[in-house]
Order: C-alpha cells, then structure tokens, then sequence
C-alpha cells in the first residue's frame, strides 16, 4: 500500500478542521460579535463627532479585528492537544511544519475571513468612503493571515500553561504591533489622499516572510509542548 | 595540552566561578558609575537649550542601550540551551531577564522625566520610546510564559523560541514604529537634539553603559547562581557546598 | 566646575526634581536589585536538602 501524499495528509487536515468549525458555527458568531462590540465601544467612549469618528476608524476597527483574531487562537490546537491528535501529527512521516501550515489555514478560513467580510460594516459605523473600505478590506486580507500565523506560534507555546489566554495576548500583542501600523496605516493614508500602496507592500511582505517562519516556529513549539 | 572548553558548561562547576566573579563585577560597575557620574555632573557642561535637564540623557541612553543589548544576549543564550540542549545556557537566558527589563523600565521613566520638562508631556510617541515599551512587554512575556511553566526543561525551551521570535520582530518593530512616528508627527521629535554630540557627553554616556553593563553581569551571575541553586537542589554536588546555611 | 554651590548643585537650574528623580529612582532600582538578589539566594540556600548525619542508633 503507499503512503498517503503530502498533499493529501494536508487537505485531510484542513478540512477536518474547517468540518469542525462549521459544526462549532457559536464559536465563529462569538468571535464577530466580539469584533463588532469592541468596535462600537470606541465611539461610546470618545464621542459621536463624525469627525473624530472618520479619523479613529481605521484604527479602531483593526484594533477590534486584532483582538478577535486573539481571541479565536485559542481554538487553533487546544481541541487536537486535548484528545491526542496534535501528538499524532507531531509523530506523523509528514513535515510537521507543513501540517501545522494546514491547520493556520483551515483556522483562518474559519475565523479570519468572516471578520474581514463583516469589517466593511463597521467602516460604515465610522463614515468610511468607499475608497478607504477597498483598502480596509485588502489590508485585513493581508494582515489577518499575518495575525493568525504569529498568533500560532504563540498558541502553540501556551499549550496547556497556566493563564492561558491572558499569557498568549502578553505573548503575542507586542509582535502584532507591525501588522497594526501598517494595516491602519493603509487606510489612513488613503482617507489622506497619500496612497496605500507602500504600506499594503510592506503588509504583504510581512505576510511572506510570516508564511516561511511562523509554521516553523509553530511546529518546534509544538514539539515542546507535546513532548 | 587540550583545552577544555566546556569545563564551566555545567552548572556544578560554574556555580562557584560566578561566586568569585560577582565581586569583580561589582567593583568595576561602582568605579566606572563613579566616573560616569563625574562626567555627567561636573565635567559635561550646561546645555544653551536645554538647561540642565538634559543630563538625564547620562542615564536615561545608556539604560537603553543596555536593554536592548540585554535582550539580545539573553536570546543568544537561550537559542544556544534550545539547539544544544544545555541547561545552564537557558539558565543564563532566564538569570537575564529581569535586570533587562529592568533597565527598561529606567530607560521609559528616564525618558518620561526627561520629556516632561522638555516636551510638556510626561509621555511622547517618539519612535524610540514607543519602541523601548514594547520591549518591556516583550521582556514581561518571557518572564511570564517561563513562570507559567512548571517543568523547568519546558520553560527553557519555551522561552528560547519566543526569546528568538522577538529578537527577529525587534528591527521589524522599530521600524515600523519609526514609519508611524514620522508620519503622525511631521518633524521629528528626537530627544537627542543635535546630531553632533559634544565629546564629553558620548564619553559620559560610554562610560555609564560600561558602569551598567558591569553590574549586568553582576545581577546576573547572582541571579544564576540561585537559579542553579533552586533547579539543582537535589545534586550530589550541593551537599558538599561551603555556604551552606545548615 | 559647573557648580558655584551645594545649593546649585542641588538645584539643578530649577530641574532638580527630574534629574534626581531620573538619577534616585534608577539607583533604588538597582539597590532594590541587589537586595532582592541576595535574599533570594539565602532563601535557596536555606532550601536545600539536610545533609545531617542520621541519629546514631543505639
């Protein structure tokens, strides 16, 4: 009999992942709801000036994508690490670099394309003009797999540690800080009239470089947790 | 005659080596303090725009530099504990630490004193102390994902990758830090104001990193030789140390 | 010599409450370093294991 392909263990994995979380639909409602409330926290605590409102926008809203995106981490390996599975794939003849790459992904299907589909609505809430909703939405497209695959690495290391979710944003907030400036960034530039291109480059390089290191770091980190 | 290179590798054996050192350490940082401290009161002269306030900068650089430096090192170690699997290089990484974020904590007030006077706020959004306070949170992620961990072997490990992770986000933070600071603030706010430092003040300032990078080590090697003390507790080798309290 | 005086050394030129702030905390940091240092390594020390001879028997 051959061994199963590479290609077949990801897509395996992947998809038990993306099942699971369809069957968990709660968790996803959970995280965009989260999203939604913290965004229109910001405005009940400064004030409705539309002015200061189309200023804080992209802020805000990427703050509040950033923190949900946090927040889902903890579902990345924390089911798998529970029944077993994660040592299973540590065990696994397949690269466990490129399976924890499956699971980031499947993750972020899961959990950071909704907040970047819902994000639009929220431009509304603070007066966005369509022009800074395209960049709002190609920014989180580039930044939310950058967050998820830092966060991994993060997850992976609070594996079953005591102060679990508190730890990881300590972890993992900081190493965030790039992705925010630029992704808000790229929207204020727009509103300004300056041109997103160079900060969704940088975004896009942080996204790439992100995708060669963070599985990496993600699979020694898991190593250390399952061993 | 061959040269063992990895006598002092164990804890066992450089548990005493550091006891011998720490005195050494603590000499040379009070010396080297004591010249900084000269410089910076009685031979750095008055500033035209400044005042006086500005010799904050005799504390306020070097306790950065020392930070960042800090950080990097205490990396290093911890890489070396995670590829080659030894204890007191992660021991070394831990016993940084603190003194690290530390003198983080002395660059960010000394900062803060330093703006206040000069700026009108106790808090600027300078590039370089935005960036200093992210450190510090980095610092206090190390320290707290290894007190979360109770095995010890995990913690090392543990703490050696997200040691290293930040280590590679550093520059990538500065940067982007620098970005966001130059485009929120047209000219730049630089706590240094003129490009050209006066020698006595690059002396002084030399001198104090020293003085701080002395009792580094110091700290350090007290802080390790605890650290050897509590992990290696049950060791043959510890019953026959000469300090025992009992 | 910047200092015509203890007084105006004290003084600072009106800053004295930054710079001795800046220049005191960061000296009570590092003594408070060392301090906790030392009684951290009593404390291990105290923790370790007895070594005392066992009771002779008989």
């Amino acid at each position: 009999m051959n061994a199963p392909r590479l290609i077949d263990a990801l897509l395996a994995v992947a998809s038990r992942d993306l099942l699971t979380a369809l069957r968990h639909r709660a968790d996803l409602l959970t995280t965009l709801i989260f999203f939604a409330i913290v965004a229109s926290l910001f405005p009940l605590g400064v004030g409705s000036e539309t002015a200061l409102l189309r200023l804080m926008g992209p802020g805000v809203v990427w703050v509040a994508a950033l923190l949900a995106s946090m927040l889902a981490l903890a579902r990345l390996f924390a089911g798998d690490y529970a029944d077993g599975t994660l040592e299973q794939l540590a065990l696994s003849p397949h690269p466990l670099t490129m399976l924890v790459l499956a699971k980031i992904a499947a993750h972020w299907l899961a959990s950071g394309l909704p907040l970047v589909i819902i994000a639009p609505l929220l431009g509304l809430q603070f007066d966005l003009n369509a022009d800074a909703q395209l960049v709002l939405l190609a920014s989180l497209l580039l930044g939310t797999p950058t967050l998820s695959l830092i966060g991994a690495v993060g997850a992976a290391l609070t594996l079953g540690v005591r102060g679990g979710g508190a730890l990881l944003s300590l972890l993992v907030l900081p190493l965030y800080v790039p992705v925010l400036i630029f992704g808000a960034g790229a929207v204020e530039a727009t509103a300004s009239g300056l041109g997103a291109t160079a900060h969704l480059s940088l975004l896009g390089a942080l996204l790439l470089v992100a995708l060669v290191f963070a599985p990496w770091a993600t699979a020694v980190s898991v190593r250390i947790a399952v061993e | 005659m061959t040269i063992n290179w990895f006598k002092y590798s164990s804890p066992a054996s450089f548990y005493p080596l550091a006891g011998r050192f720490i005195p050494w350490f603590f000499a040379a940082a009070a010396l080297l303090a004591i010249g900084g401290l000269y410089i910076s009161f009685f031979l750095a002269p008055t500033d035209a725009q400044q005042g006086e306030a500005y010799r904050i900068i005799f504390i306020h650089v070097p306790a950065a530099w020392m930070s960042m430096f800090l950080y990097i090192v205490m990396a290093m170690w911890a890489g070396v504990g995670l590829a080659f699997n030894t204890r007191l290089s992660s021991m070394v990484a831990s016993a940084l630490a603190p003194t690290g974020a530390m003198m983080t904590f002395v660059a960010l007030w000394t900062g803060s004193l330093w703006g206040k006077p000069m700026w009108g706020t106790w808090w600027v959004w300078d590039a370089r102390l935005t960036s200093e306070l992210i450190l510090l949170f980095l610092y206090f992620g190390f320290m707290s994902l290894q007190a979360a961990i109770d095995d010890p072997r995990r913690a090392d490990k543990a703490g050696a990758v997200i040691a290293l992770v930040g280590v590679i986000n550093v520059p990538i933070i500065y940067f982007s830090v620098k970005w966001w600071n130059t485009l929120h603030q047209g000219a730049s706010v630089s706590l240094m104001k003129s490009p050209t430092m006066a020698r006595t003040m690059l002396l002084g300032m030399l001198v104090m990193a020293l003085a701080f990078w002395m009792y580094s080590i110091a700290a350090m090697l007290m802080r390790l030789r605890s650290i050897i003390l509590e992990r290696e507790r049950n060791s043959d080798w510890v019953k026959g140390l000469k300090e025992r309290l009992s | 010599m910047n200092w015509s005086s203890a007084a105006e050394f004290f003084a600072m030129g009106g800053y004295a409450g930054f710079i001795w702030g800046s220049f005191g905390v960061t000296a009570a940091c590092i003594a408070l370093e060392i301090v906790v240092l030392g009684a951290r390594h009593r404390r291990a020390l105290r923790a370790l294991p007895r070594t005392d001879s066992p009771p002779n028997p008989g």
